[in-house]
């Protein structure tokens, strides 16, 4: 395949997503911000919180992923650049995993990259946090892959926002499963080798389908 | 072969064999239901261990079992949908998403139903309710997504392409939430007695099975037989139909 | 039938209010899923055929 073809679309992505700062930033303080919601609503116990760090901080980097990808098509299909990357010769397949794997680069990795932080203000015994960073680090790229589906299935409509939500969450589920595990059985002392190879051959099968899905949903949302 | 899928697909021959079809899926499925349910109802012993409630197996399980194939059959139409742009297999995906959620809805509250008297709770966050539920959501979503086009042929095409997402996803949600069910286990409630299960029990169910396979494919076909209606409603054959009625 | 009675097949040994609860909402579910189309199509018909009549004259 054609490396500096892919260079080139990967770093047009980077750019693009890099001149519009606050979008990067804002999935980050929702995650800092719903993070510090939990102890309100808890209640502050250090146990307590030590418990359920690994599900709280995977169930709420799953939100921003959520969240962040909603617009992920949107500017493209807005300002006619979709329409030319459908007409171009380059396949819709090799544009669709480069945006995902830009938008990944610059929404999951820094949220991976936070956690770390979080999960000592959530009282996380620390032996948990290799396995946090790889789980979240593996799990939110296949987020954005299965996140992008939804995006690219819903860009066209003008309410996305709740409508993605429903479409998207329950094919989470397993990506919750094995990262909230891996992290909790980090924290207890066993072995989480198991959970992160299942997150790593998921993250491979959606590098290779999810483009495909994206592509088909980018012309069906393009035709309407 | 291919004549004689392009015959089928065509919505003008699919609604003149269906209708010949219709009567026939709709005897089967009322007097295997009917049957069926009267047998199980007041015919068979009771379970030894949990007593009359285990009656309620006789719609828990064909909700359940037809719930999930109804999906694969919903992930097959998007899939034909898809490669071969065939407007019928969108329109049966379409009609399918509604039936199936019924049906999943159906085979939740039965179980939890179930549940009060065999487990004393209603609901318990065990492997399979999980992934039942799950399912339920997926055909939430697809419903949802179907509603929010305008454009029915594009919002047909979306649903399909969401369908297909979904069935690869099924076998690793299924197998995720069995792994995670493993490491929970609770010591308390495990109830796995399909292996004891008395033939004299089976026979029933197996019919009620087979009633609500018939039952799905008859208001299928109903349902998609309408959506033919309405989208063709400006050829030459529809109009036909209509006037000589 | 295995019960000796009507009433005790509606009792079934205090499991009755469970199971015809289970049986009532499946019956109510199953026959809105039929009741909808047909009513659906009807419907449709009867708009068609109007809206059939109202082109001829023209």
């Amino acid at each position: 395949m054609n490396l500096e073809l892919c260079w080139l679309l990967l770093r047009r992505e980077l750019l693009v997503s890099l001149r519009r700062r606050s979008d990067l930033a804002n999935p980050l303080f929702f995650f800092l911000i719903v993070c510090a919601l939990f102890p309100l609503g808890l209640g502050p116990s250090p146990a307590l919180l030590a418990g359920m760090a690994p599900g709280i901080l995977w169930i709420v980097a799953l939100l921003s992923v959520l969240m962040a990808s909603d617009g992920l098509f949107r500017a493209d299909f807005d300002d006619g650049t979709l329409e030319q990357v459908l007409l171009s010769p380059v396949s819709l397949y090799l544009t669709s995993l480069l945006k995902v794997l830009a938008h990944w680069l610059l929404s999951g990795l820094p949220l991976t990259l936070l956690s770390p932080v979080l999960a000592l203000m959530l009282h996380m015994p620390p032996e948990g946090i290799p396995a946090l960073l790889a789980s979240l680090g593996l799990g939110t790229l296949v987020l954005s892959f299965i996140a992008a589906i939804g995006a690219a299935l819903t860009v066209g409509l003008k309410r996305g926002g709740v409508l993605l939500s429903l479409l998207v969450l329950p094919l989470f589920v397993p990506v919750l499963i094995f990262g909230s595990a891996a992290v909790q059985r980090a924290v207890q002392g066993m072995d989480s080798a198991a959970p992160l190879a299942l997150l790593g051959a998921m993250a491979a099968l959606f590098l290779v389908v999810a483009p495909l899905a994206i592509a088909g949903a980018l012309r069906v949302s393009h035709d309407q | 072969m291919w004549a004689w899928f392009h015959k089928w697909s065509s919505p003008r021959w699919f609604y003149q064999l269906s209708g010949r079809v219709l009567p026939w899926l709709a005897v089967l499925s009322l007097v295997s239901l009917v049957v069926g349910v009267i047998w199980g109802l007041a015919f068979v012993p009771p379970d030894y261990k949990q007593g009359n409630s285990f009656r309620i197996i006789y719609i828990h399980v064909p909700a359940a079992a037809v719930a999930m194939a109804g999906y694969l059959m919903m992930a097959t139409a998007g899939a034909i949908s898809l490669i071969w742009r065939i407007k019928l297999a969108d329109m049966v995906v379409k009609c399918a998403a509604p039936i199936g959620a019924a049906l999943t809805f159906l085979a939740l509250v039965t179980g939890a139903i179930w549940g009060k008297p065999t487990w004393g709770t209603w609901w318990v966050w065990d492997a399979r309710i999980t992934s039942v539920l799950v399912l339920f959501f997926l055909y939430i979503g697809i419903i949802a997504l179907y509603e929010a086009f305008d454009n029915k042929e594009a919002a047909g095409r979306a649903s399909a392409i969401l369908a297909l997402v979904g069935a690869v996803n099924i076998p690793i949600i299924y197998w995720s939430v069995e792994w995670w069910y493993s490491l929970h286990q609770p010591a308390s409630i495990s109830f796995t007695g399909e292996s004891s299960i008395h033939p004299e029990m089976l026979r029933p169910l197996m019919l009620t099975i087979s009633g609500f396979y018939c039952f799905f494919g008859w208001v299928l076909l109903l349902q998609v037989r309408n959506e033919i209606l309405h989208r063709e409603r400006n050829t030459r054959w529809v109009r036909d139909l209509i006037l000589q009625r | 039938m295995f019960f000796e009675s009507f009433a005790a097949l509606l009792a079934m040994d205090g499991h009755g209010p469970y199971v015809w609860s289970a049986y009532a909402i499946t019956l109510a579910t199953l026959i809105v899923l039929v009741v909808q189309p047909l009513a659906a199509k009807r419907r449709q018909l009867r708009e068609l055929r109007g809206f059939l009549r109202r082109t001829e004259e023209q």
